[in-house]
Protein backbone atom coordinates (compact mmCIF):
# COMPACT_ATOMS: atom_id res chain seq x y z
CA UNK A 1 0.00 0.00 0.00
CA UNK A 2 1.51 3.43 -0.94
CA UNK A 3 1.37 6.16 1.16
CA UNK A 4 -0.56 8.51 -1.15
CA UNK A 5 -3.21 6.12 -0.97
CA UNK A 6 -4.29 6.50 2.45
CA UNK A 7 -6.19 9.77 3.97
CA UNK A 8 -4.89 11.41 7.14
CA UNK A 9 -6.07 13.59 9.70
CA UNK A 10 -4.77 14.92 13.10
CA UNK A 11 -6.02 16.67 16.33
CA UNK A 12 -4.83 18.27 19.07
CA UNK A 13 -6.42 16.91 22.18
CA UNK A 14 -6.73 19.66 24.51
CA UNK A 15 -5.50 18.16 28.52
CA UNK A 16 -8.19 19.37 31.24
CA UNK A 17 -10.53 20.32 28.74
CA UNK A 18 -13.45 18.41 29.90
CA UNK A 19 -15.07 20.92 27.24
CA UNK A 20 -13.74 19.62 24.25
CA UNK A 21 -13.22 15.90 24.62
CA UNK A 22 -14.71 14.30 22.30
CA UNK A 23 -14.57 16.53 19.62
CA UNK A 24 -11.95 14.39 17.72
CA UNK A 25 -13.86 11.47 18.07
CA UNK A 26 -16.67 13.20 16.94
CA UNK A 27 -15.20 14.74 14.07
CA UNK A 28 -13.80 11.24 12.64
CA UNK A 29 -17.05 9.64 12.91
CA UNK A 30 -18.14 12.16 10.48
CA UNK A 31 -15.24 11.99 8.34
CA UNK A 32 -15.51 8.41 7.84
CA UNK A 33 -19.29 9.11 7.26
CA UNK A 34 -19.04 11.18 4.65
CA UNK A 35 -16.17 8.46 3.26
CA UNK A 36 -18.87 5.99 3.04
CA UNK A 37 -17.86 3.50 5.32
CA UNK A 38 -20.12 0.90 6.94
CA UNK A 39 -22.00 1.82 9.97
CA UNK A 40 -20.31 -0.97 12.68
CA UNK A 41 -16.72 -0.03 11.76
CA UNK A 42 -17.43 3.77 12.54
CA UNK A 43 -19.29 3.14 15.76
CA UNK A 44 -16.16 1.03 16.76
CA UNK A 45 -13.57 3.38 15.62
CA UNK A 46 -15.74 6.55 17.13
CA UNK A 47 -16.18 4.27 20.60
CA UNK A 48 -12.49 3.78 21.19
CA UNK A 49 -11.35 6.66 20.00
CA UNK A 50 -13.46 8.47 22.18
CA UNK A 51 -12.27 6.45 25.03
CA UNK A 52 -8.33 6.90 24.18
CA UNK A 53 -8.97 10.39 23.22
CA UNK A 54 -10.97 10.54 27.16
CA UNK A 55 -7.82 8.84 28.78
CA UNK A 56 -5.07 11.53 27.59
CA UNK A 57 -7.33 14.59 28.71
CA UNK A 58 -8.04 12.95 32.10
CA UNK A 59 -5.08 10.53 33.07
CA UNK A 60 -2.45 12.92 30.78
CA UNK A 61 -1.59 16.26 29.80
CA UNK A 62 -3.48 16.09 26.22
CA UNK A 63 -2.15 15.03 23.42
CA UNK A 64 -1.91 14.43 19.36
CA UNK A 65 -4.79 12.04 17.44
CA UNK A 66 -3.75 10.52 14.47
CA UNK A 67 -6.08 8.86 11.81
CA UNK A 68 -4.73 7.49 8.94
CA UNK A 69 -7.24 5.78 6.26
CA UNK A 70 -6.12 2.99 3.89
CA UNK A 71 -7.89 1.16 1.42
CA UNK A 72 -7.99 -1.79 3.96
CA UNK A 73 -7.65 -0.53 7.50
CA UNK A 74 -8.06 2.37 9.54
CA UNK A 75 -5.28 3.21 12.31
CA UNK A 76 -5.41 5.54 14.97
CA UNK A 77 -3.01 6.52 16.74
CA UNK A 78 -2.97 8.70 20.14
CA UNK A 79 0.32 9.66 21.51
CA UNK A 80 0.82 11.65 25.18
CA UNK A 81 3.59 12.88 27.05
CA UNK A 82 1.79 12.43 30.26
CA UNK A 83 2.48 9.77 33.46
CA UNK A 84 2.37 7.15 31.57
CA UNK A 85 0.91 3.27 32.08
CA UNK A 86 3.35 1.32 34.88
CA UNK A 87 1.33 -1.99 34.63
CA UNK A 88 -0.86 -2.06 31.27
CA UNK A 89 -2.07 -5.99 32.04
CA UNK A 90 -3.68 -4.29 35.49
CA UNK A 91 -4.38 -1.05 33.14
CA UNK A 92 -6.32 -3.36 30.69
CA UNK A 93 -8.64 -4.94 32.98
CA UNK A 94 -12.15 -4.48 33.51
CA UNK A 95 -13.24 -1.96 36.79
CA UNK A 96 -9.27 -1.18 37.25
CA UNK A 97 -9.56 2.82 37.56
CA UNK A 98 -6.84 5.47 39.17
CA UNK A 99 -9.91 8.74 38.51
CA UNK A 100 -9.47 10.95 41.37
CA UNK A 101 -13.29 11.54 42.57
CA UNK A 102 -13.50 14.55 40.70
CA UNK A 103 -13.01 12.57 37.79
CA UNK A 104 -15.61 9.63 38.76
CA UNK A 105 -18.22 13.07 39.28
CA UNK A 106 -18.00 13.76 35.80
CA UNK A 107 -19.02 10.10 35.00
CA UNK A 108 -15.43 8.70 34.10
CA UNK A 109 -13.62 5.98 36.16
CA UNK A 110 -15.57 2.98 35.67
CA UNK A 111 -12.11 1.66 34.40
CA UNK A 112 -14.19 0.33 31.02
CA UNK A 113 -12.30 2.72 28.81
CA UNK A 114 -9.39 0.44 27.58
CA UNK A 115 -11.41 -2.85 27.86
CA UNK A 116 -13.85 -0.99 25.31
CA UNK A 117 -11.14 -0.16 22.70
CA UNK A 118 -9.80 -3.66 22.85
CA UNK A 119 -13.52 -4.57 22.21
CA UNK A 120 -13.75 -2.63 19.46
CA UNK A 121 -10.73 -2.69 17.63
CA UNK A 122 -8.79 -5.45 15.76
CA UNK A 123 -6.11 -4.98 17.34
CA UNK A 124 -4.94 -2.48 19.91
CA UNK A 125 -1.05 -2.04 20.97
CA UNK A 126 -0.41 0.52 24.04
CA UNK A 127 3.51 1.37 23.74
CA UNK A 128 4.35 3.47 27.83
CA UNK A 129 7.10 4.53 29.95
CA UNK A 130 6.27 5.85 33.24
CA UNK A 131 6.85 9.62 33.63
CA UNK A 132 7.45 9.68 29.63
CA UNK A 133 3.94 9.19 27.80
CA UNK A 134 1.69 6.70 26.46
CA UNK A 135 1.11 6.04 22.76
CA UNK A 136 -1.93 3.76 22.00
CA UNK A 137 -2.53 2.40 18.31
CA UNK A 138 -5.79 0.74 17.30
CA UNK A 139 -5.90 -0.75 13.84
CA UNK A 140 -9.30 -1.49 12.52
CA UNK A 141 -9.89 -3.74 9.53
CA UNK A 142 -12.16 -2.34 7.14
CA UNK B 1 -41.98 5.18 19.16
CA UNK B 2 -40.99 8.39 18.73
CA UNK B 3 -39.23 10.41 21.48
CA UNK B 4 -41.89 12.85 20.79
CA UNK B 5 -44.55 9.93 22.06
CA UNK B 6 -42.35 9.27 25.08
CA UNK B 7 -42.51 12.52 26.36
CA UNK B 8 -45.97 12.95 25.50
CA UNK B 9 -47.23 9.66 27.33
CA UNK B 10 -44.99 10.31 30.53
CA UNK B 11 -45.17 13.88 30.92
CA UNK B 12 -41.21 14.91 30.56
CA UNK B 13 -40.05 17.93 29.98
CA UNK B 14 -38.42 18.78 26.66
CA UNK B 15 -35.46 20.57 27.22
CA UNK B 16 -34.55 20.72 23.68
CA UNK B 17 -34.07 18.54 20.14
CA UNK B 18 -37.01 18.08 17.89
CA UNK B 19 -38.12 14.87 19.77
CA UNK B 20 -38.23 13.26 16.03
CA UNK B 21 -35.58 10.18 16.53
CA UNK B 22 -37.10 6.83 16.81
CA UNK B 23 -36.35 5.39 20.07
CA UNK B 24 -35.44 1.73 19.10
CA UNK B 25 -34.62 0.69 22.79
CA UNK B 26 -33.04 1.92 26.40
CA UNK B 27 -29.85 1.83 28.41
CA UNK B 28 -29.76 2.72 31.83
CA UNK B 29 -26.51 3.92 33.18
CA UNK B 30 -24.66 7.14 34.53
CA UNK B 31 -20.84 5.69 33.89
CA UNK B 32 -20.07 7.20 30.62
CA UNK B 33 -17.25 4.11 29.56
CA UNK B 34 -19.84 1.72 30.49
CA UNK B 35 -22.77 3.38 28.60
CA UNK B 36 -20.05 3.65 25.84
CA UNK B 37 -19.11 -0.13 25.84
CA UNK B 38 -23.03 -1.37 26.45
CA UNK B 39 -25.79 1.01 24.64
CA UNK B 40 -26.90 0.69 21.22
CA UNK B 41 -27.75 3.08 18.51
CA UNK B 42 -31.19 4.29 18.50
CA UNK B 43 -31.37 4.25 22.08
CA UNK B 44 -33.32 5.85 24.85
CA UNK B 45 -30.38 6.69 27.57
CA UNK B 46 -31.93 7.36 31.04
CA UNK B 47 -29.24 9.07 33.25
CA UNK B 48 -28.40 11.19 36.32
CA UNK B 49 -25.61 12.60 34.59
CA UNK B 50 -26.12 16.33 33.59
CA UNK B 51 -22.64 17.27 32.45
CA UNK B 52 -20.86 18.45 28.88
CA UNK B 53 -19.98 14.63 28.16
CA UNK B 54 -23.47 13.47 27.85
CA UNK B 55 -23.52 14.74 24.87
CA UNK B 56 -20.54 13.82 23.65
CA UNK B 57 -21.73 9.71 24.21
CA UNK B 58 -25.21 10.57 22.94
CA UNK B 59 -23.49 11.88 19.78
CA UNK B 60 -21.02 9.18 19.03
CA UNK B 61 -23.72 6.39 19.51
CA UNK B 62 -26.35 7.84 17.79
CA UNK B 63 -28.98 7.79 21.12
CA UNK B 64 -32.30 8.91 19.68
CA UNK B 65 -32.81 10.81 23.05
CA UNK B 66 -31.36 11.25 26.40
CA UNK B 67 -33.98 11.40 29.95
CA UNK B 68 -32.54 13.27 32.76
CA UNK B 69 -33.96 11.35 35.46
CA UNK B 70 -34.75 12.91 39.64
CA UNK B 71 -35.33 17.03 38.79
CA UNK B 72 -32.06 16.65 37.38
CA UNK B 73 -31.38 20.01 35.19
CA UNK B 74 -28.71 19.90 32.16
CA UNK B 75 -25.93 22.03 33.64
CA UNK B 76 -25.66 25.08 31.22
CA UNK B 77 -22.72 24.01 28.73
CA UNK B 78 -24.88 20.96 27.64
CA UNK B 79 -27.67 22.68 27.40
CA UNK B 80 -26.03 24.43 25.06
CA UNK B 81 -24.23 21.88 23.32
CA UNK B 82 -27.48 19.81 22.99
CA UNK B 83 -29.22 22.86 21.02
CA UNK B 84 -26.32 23.36 18.77
CA UNK B 85 -25.78 19.21 17.89
CA UNK B 86 -29.91 18.50 18.09
CA UNK B 87 -29.84 16.14 20.72
CA UNK B 88 -33.11 15.62 22.22
CA UNK B 89 -32.89 15.84 25.87
CA UNK B 90 -36.04 15.37 28.24
CA UNK B 91 -36.39 15.49 31.94
CA UNK B 92 -38.15 13.31 34.75
CA UNK B 93 -39.08 14.53 38.02
CA UNK B 94 -38.97 10.57 38.66
CA UNK B 95 -36.46 8.75 40.15
CA UNK B 96 -34.60 6.47 37.44
CA UNK B 97 -36.61 3.52 38.96
CA UNK B 98 -39.88 4.81 38.60
CA UNK B 99 -39.11 6.35 35.11
CA UNK B 100 -38.51 2.77 33.93
CA UNK B 101 -41.64 1.45 35.28
CA UNK B 102 -43.34 3.67 33.53
CA UNK B 103 -41.68 2.98 30.63
CA UNK B 104 -42.22 -0.25 30.67
CA UNK B 105 -45.91 0.09 31.53
CA UNK B 106 -46.34 1.95 28.27
CA UNK B 107 -44.23 -0.72 26.64
CA UNK B 108 -46.25 -4.14 28.03
N1 LIG C 1 -3.13 7.93 28.40
C1 LIG C 1 -2.95 7.47 29.65
N2 LIG C 1 -1.97 7.99 30.44
C2 LIG C 1 -1.78 7.53 31.70
N3 LIG C 1 -2.52 6.58 32.27
C3 LIG C 1 -3.51 6.03 31.54
C4 LIG C 1 -3.79 6.45 30.21
N4 LIG C 1 -4.83 5.71 29.74
C5 LIG C 1 -5.18 4.90 30.73
N5 LIG C 1 -4.40 5.07 31.83
C6 LIG C 1 -4.46 4.30 33.11
O1 LIG C 1 -5.18 3.11 32.90
C7 LIG C 1 -6.31 3.05 33.79
C8 LIG C 1 -7.47 2.33 33.11
O2 LIG C 1 -7.94 3.09 31.99
P1 LIG C 1 -9.47 2.94 31.52
O3 LIG C 1 -9.69 3.86 30.40
O4 LIG C 1 -9.73 1.49 31.30
O5 LIG C 1 -10.30 3.38 32.81
P2 LIG C 1 -10.54 4.85 33.37
O6 LIG C 1 -10.14 5.86 32.37
O7 LIG C 1 -9.91 4.95 34.71
O8 LIG C 1 -12.13 4.85 33.56
P3 LIG C 1 -13.21 4.92 32.37
O9 LIG C 1 -12.49 4.78 31.08
O10 LIG C 1 -14.13 3.76 32.61
O11 LIG C 1 -13.91 6.23 32.51
C9 LIG C 1 -6.59 4.50 34.15
O12 LIG C 1 -7.29 4.64 35.36
C10 LIG C 1 -5.17 5.06 34.21
O13 LIG C 1 -4.55 4.73 35.43
MG1 LIG D 1 -10.80 5.73 30.42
Amino acid sequence: MSQSNSILWSFDVDGKNFDSAGFASQSTKFKLRQLGLNGDIIKRVAIAMYEGEINMVIHAEGGVANVEVDEDKIIITLTDTGKGIADIEQAMREGFSTATEEIRDLGFGAGMGLPNMKKNSDELIIDSAVGKGTKVTMIFAI
Amino acid sequence: MKAKELADKLGLKVFCGDCECEITGYYVGDLLSWVMGRADEGNCWITIMNNLNVCAVAKLLSFSCVVLCEKVLPDEKLLEKAKAQNITLLGSDDAVFATCKAICDLNC
